[in-house]
């Protein structure tokens, strides 16, 4: 079965990197560009850079105009409404930093903080060192045999003393859907804050802030086909409004004297410093390409190439799959073989994917592995990329063996 | 420089024009020749950090020249280390500071390996041998 992108022209990266001789599959590590955000960047940089939410000049007054649409259409993408706004980071690792220092005054010795055991370590290590700063403990959800967060186990774990929720939407490592909204009901029926990473989930699906009910929704541009050094935290109003600031400089303050300062609230009071303009309004670029993909198709493109995915490795002896991979990535082990080895000839033979531990050591340790390759998905890969990584996958096992 | 006797057989053969099928059978050959290490040696203490792979270091000096030791858990990686020790072992700790290891894997086309964005730890090793050897 030959499956096309009808995407894979409008990102260039795709053409170049296939002369060098690469076949990319570590779209969950970062996506390529489309060439709608490199003309952005380029139209930007070309007609005219200036900071934003300062000056009076036309320039400043364009680009600052350039980045609070990009705002309003990251708040669109997430269906956010009127029930909150968008915080722009320097990345997701940042926004959850941002959160763990901005409601730190919140907690008190004893509190409790919920995580799951296929976290990120950018959803975990913030936690984990507020817990240690506060004394806070800091409770790990079970995954199920499928690799999916234990409702059951939730249920009992989630009580009175729980303040904050923080759980993937789309484990990195596993390809797991996870049962956030009714963890967010879970934890919200103790008047928890909850948090979701939706590093990985808001590229491959439409979300809703608003139905999930979470206060705070997470994500990096970069992986959303947009540029680096850019993250987004959406966040309600309500729950914005006890962050205490993080970082403080630049057009976050609203008053200050020598000794004293008074600051502005959400967003601008988050965004401390000249923020990455150039890297929002690419993204907002970004965002209007996507808009324009017919999100059905471009579901059943993935689904389709998932599947194709998953069922070549699966025929293949001695393959393990990590859990049950449903969407996006599949990531995978093979028996009596090193992952380390499996990588180095797959690099070799021009093939992009990424082996290790996904920065996600305590799940790979749970799980037994010493790590793991992953294959991941771009609305841009096709059949041949797969056909590619198959190939050379038997290359380096009938080496290996 | 006189190159050791074990970096001239790996400039020999490494040194010519190679598939990557070739080179990858050869860096297998070269990890399986390396001496085995004890069990008992593989401990923590031993561990370089910060590789994908295990890989295991212990260095002596036999009369003013260093001997390095090495094991790993995955093939390729352990051929990598081979070459490595094929050029430092036997020399002084003078010596040892001259050697320019980004040179020597270059002559043996395994430049690549070397290079900062890989996570196989051959970095990794190159310090650890030097923190030893300090």
């Amino acid at each position: 079965m030959s499956l096309i992108s009808p995407w894979r022209a409008d990102f260039p990266a795709l053409d170049a990197l296939e002369r060098q001789g690469q076949t990319y599959l570590d779209s969950a590590a970062t996506a390529q560009k489309p060439q709608a955000l490199i003309d952005a960047l380029a139209h930007y940089y070309a007609n005219g850079a200036a900071n934003v939410h300062r000056a009076q000049h036309l320039p400043g007054a364009l680009a600052t105009q350039a980045f609070e649409d990009t705002r309003h259409k990251a708040a669109e993408w997430l269906h956010a409404g009127a029930c909150g706004q968008v915080v722009f980071t320097h990345g997701a690792t940042s926004a959850f930093n941002l959160l763990a220092c901005g409601l730190e005054h919140l907690f008190q010795t004893g509190d409790e903080i919920v995580i799951s055991a296929l976290e990120h370590h950018a959803n975990l290590l913030p936690w984990q060192q507020l817990a240690k700063r506060r004394g806070l403990k800091l409770v790990v959800l079970p995954l199920t045999a499928q690799g999916v967060i234990d409702l059951d186990a939730a249920r009992n774990l989630i009580g009175s003393r729980t303040r904050l929720l923080a759980v993937s939407q789309l484990s990195n490592v596993l390809g797991t859907w996870q049962p956030v909204a009714p963890l967010i009901a879970l934890a919200k029926a103790h008047g928890a804050f909850t948090v979701i990473d939706g590093a990985q989930g808001v590229v491959h699906g439409r979300h809703d802030v608003q139905a999930l009910d979470c206060d705070f929704y997470v994500f990096s541009s970069h992986k959303l086909y947009g540029p680096d050094g850019v993250g987004v935290l959406f966040g309600r109003h309500q729950a914005l409004a006890q962050l205490r600031p993080w970082q403080f400089g630049g057009e976050m303050v609203l008053q200050t004297d020598y000794h004293h300062a008074t600051f502005r609230p959400a967003p601008l009071g988050f965004e401390a410093g000249t923020p990455p303009v150039s890297g929002v309004i690419g993204l907002g670029a970004t965002l209007d390409y996507l808009n324009d993909v017919n999100h059905l198709a471009a579901a059943e493109h993935e689904a389709n190439l998932h599947a194709l995915l998953r069922a070549g490795l699966v025929l293949r002896e001695g393959v393990q799959l990590v859990g049950e991979p449903e969407v996006a990535l599949v990531s995978f082990v093979i028996d009596g073989v090193h992952n380390a080895d499996l990588a180095h000839l797959l690099t070799e033979q021009g093939i992009a994917v990424r082996a290790g531990h996904h920065c996600a050591i305590p799940l790979i340790n749970t799980l037994g592995l010493s790590g793991a390759i992953r294959v991941s998905l771009g609305i841009y890969n096709d059949s041949d990329d797969l056909e590619r990584f198959f190939n050379a996958l038997d290359q380096a096992l009938e080496l290996l063996r | 420089m006189n190159l050791p006797e074990p970096a001239r057989t790996a400039v020999e053969t490494f040194g010519t024009s190679l598939s990557w099928e070739q080179r990858a059978r050869l860096l297998m050959q070269w990890g399986d020749r390396l001496p085995a290490m004890a069990d008992d040696e593989k401990t923590d203490e031993h561990l370089v950090d910060g590789c994908e792979s295990k890989v295991w270091l212990l260095a002596d000096v036999i009369d003013g020249h260093w001997q390095f030791r090495a094991a790993s858990d995955a093939r390729l990686i352990r051929g990598l280390v081979a070459l490595l020790l094929a050029r430092v072992n036997g020399l002084s700790a003078q010596d040892l500071e001259q050697v320019d290891l980004p040179d020597w894997f270059n002559q043996l086309g395994l430049s690549r390996h070397l290079s900062p964005s890989r996570s196989n730890g051959l970095n990794a090793v190159l310090q650890k041998m030097r923190q030893l050897a300090g």
